[in-house]
């Protein structure tokens, strides 16, 4: 039983729909353009689909790459770093979150849909209060004017030419982190610990899973992804709005559960959270390629997210049908 | 040196309970216990609801420290800080919930905590082929044929999990085998069949320690039985020393049990 059967599918009859009717969206041109918002938001849906597995959420992650965006522009632009230092810092400060997020949801046992909502709230304030502080206005800019900028936007923002057309380096990079969390997820100990950690945590520690260490590890990994999105745009834009990544957490989730993770966990696949990116991706830009209005969109997205939950339900039957 | 059960002309047993006792702040939970787990023999510890059978499977596991008497490995005092002690020194617990994850497959349940690895450095990672032919070979060995170890565990009977679990006890050394409960939850033909892998497991020589409620089922397979009511021993039994109704008679409060036949029948009319 694949867990990403279903986004696979859907993905195949999104991407037949729209390259049906749209000359654009099937040229090369149009995928390397649908592909771009399925890069930054797959990477993220890969690391919230591991924590969903890992039996957990987590609402602080599409701020938390504003924080991370912002933390690159003032310490780079207002403290003069340069623009390593400033990426360096941004990844301290995602991982401390991380951690944070991880150690209070495995010392307090309390839901962790209510800590990360804590965290989001708390990091929605910061954000605007800090960039506030510092620039007094809601923007930091002038990213690219600062040294080291070169190298970051070669690494972080460049653009590659396969056969004519310009694809953004990200594409590269969401490849690479799935399949990497892909082996992570199937072919290591600790992918094994996900998995039973999300299952059933107490039956996973009588056994020696240490699941704690576990939930905070992805904890982190979700932070750490944060970053690499977060330096992304930072690079990418050169100046980033205060209120930027607030609302994505909850598209984050809904393509780790289009591409087949279980709401209650030990189930899922990153491939899959990617699939789930690569439908809202050519959805989002199929619909203005079809010159349709854009309000369709998230009825539509709504729609795959219903249909993901039922087909989800009939999976976690299945595999409990014989219980006892 | 008392003496209890062991002899010049046998090796000591693989472990002993002397006079075992444990609170719970002023609750007196067990006083008083003694037994004995032998390899290749099945002791069965029988109780009604609270009879203390929990709080003794802790303490056999290492999750609790008895606050009276003495638990001897191979014949010599041991104390067990924590569950990993307990299983360093071969007592592997199988708990009534079993510790298996329902939506991972059988191998991966099998392995779990602790997963084979090959390679090095940060290429190291869980060898799964290893892992499922191991699973298969293992669970063969105990007589468990499972049409494919990728299933989910959750897809299996009840009966069929406890054998897995069972097979994974023994398979990663267990000496003695502690199992809670093993045929509750299940239905007479289910209960055979993890009975028949209990005697596997004895005849391997492993030590068993056989937890429940029902006679029945501990009578045909059990070499000694230890009896438990309200955390106070009963006695504790060869199988010569004892039948099966005379087990049923005990386990059920003896005088108790007579009294309420004695209610429950008919008036002379």
């Amino acid at each position: 039983m694949k867990p990403e059967l279903g986004a696979l599918i859907g993905a195949v009859a999104v991407f037949t729909f729209f390259a049906v009717q749209s000359e654009v969206f099937r040229s090369a041109r149009g995928v390397a353009n649908w592909l771009d918002p399925a890069s930054t938001l797959g990477i993220m849906a890969v690391a919230v689909a591991l924590l969903m597995i890992g039996g957990h959420f987590d609402l602080s992650a599409g701020v938390m790459v504003g924080t991370t965006a912002l933390t690159v522009g003032i310490v780079a632009v207002e403290f003069r770093q340069n623009l390593w230092v400033a990426i360096a810092v941004a990844l301290v400060v995602a991982l401390a979150i991380g951690f944070s997020n991880g150690w209070l949801v495995t010392r307090t046992g309390l839901p962790s849909f209510i800590i990360t909502l804590g965290t989001f709230l708390m990091l929605q304030g910061l954000n605007l209060g800090l960039t506030k502080l510092f620039t007094s206005t809601v923007t930091v800019g002038g990213i690219d004017d600062v040294p080291g900028y070169a190298a970051a936007e070669w690494v972080f923002a460049s653009r590659l030419s396969v056969a004519g057309t310009e694809f953004r380096v990200a594409i590269l990079w969401w490849v690479l982190f799935t399949a990497l969390a892909t082996w992570v997820l199937l072919r290591t100990r600790f992918g094994n610990w996900v998995f039973a950690t999300g299952g059933d945590e107490v039956a996973a520690r009588n056994v020696g899973v240490p699941a704690r260490r576990t939930t905070i590890t992805l904890f982190m990994t979700t932070a750490a992804a944060a970053w690499f999105v977060g330096v992304t745009l930072a690079v990418r834009l050169t100046s980033v709005q205060a209120n930027t990544g607030i609302g994505q957490e909850l598209i984050f989730i809904v393509a780790a559960v289009i591409g087949g993770c279980l709401l209650t966990g030990g189930f899922g696949s990153a491939i899959g959270a990617s699939l789930g990116a690569l439908i809202f991706g050519m959805t989002q830009l199929g619909i203005p390629y079809l010159r349709w209005d854009a309000d369709w969109f998230y009825f539509f997205l709504g729609a795959m997210l219903l249909l993901a939950v039922l087909t989800n339900r009939l999976v976690r039957r299945y595999a409990e049908a014989a219980h006892r | 040196m008392s003496g209890v059960g062991g002899g010049a002309t046998q090796s000591p047993p693989l472990l002993e309970l002397r006079d075992v006792g444990k609170d719970y702040g002023s609750v007196i939970a067990l006083d008083g216990i003694s037994t004995t787990v032998r390899a290749g023999e099945v002791t069965c510890v029988l109780g009604d609801n609270g009879a203390g059978k929990s709080t003794l499977i802790k303490i056999l596991s290492g999750v609790h420290r008895p606050d009276r008497g003495e638990l001897l490995l191979d014949g010599r005092p041991v104390a067990f800080g924590a569950p990993r002690d307990a299983l360093d020194a071969g007592i592997a617990t199988v708990y009534q919930d079993l510790a298996m994850i329902p939506l991972m497959a059988i191998w991966r349940n099998f392995f779990l905590g602790a997963e084979p690895t090959r390679g090095w450095g940060p290429f190291r990672r869980f060898d799964a082929a290893t892992a499922r032919e191991t699973t298969r070979r293992a669970l063969a060995e105990m007589g468990i044929d499972l049409r494919d170890p990728d299933q989910p565990v959750g897809t299996l009977s009840g009966g069929e999990r406890q054998s897995v679990a069972i097979a994974r006890a023994v398979h990663f050394g267990a000496r003695v085998l502690i199992l809670d409960e093993p045929t509750s939850a299940l239905g007479v033909k289910q209960a055979g069949v993890v009975l028949r892998y209990v005697a596997q497991a004895r005849d391997r020589g492993v030590g068993v320690v056989l937890i429940t409620h029902n006679p029945h089922h501990a009578y045909p397979v059990g070499d000694r039985f230890l009896l438990l009511n309200r955390g106070r021993s009963l006695g504790s039994f060869a199988k010569g020393e004892v039948d099966r109704d005379e087990l049923t008679r005990l386990m059920a409060g003896g005088a108790e049990l007579d009294q309420l036949t004695h209610e429950l029948e008919r008036p002379p009319s």
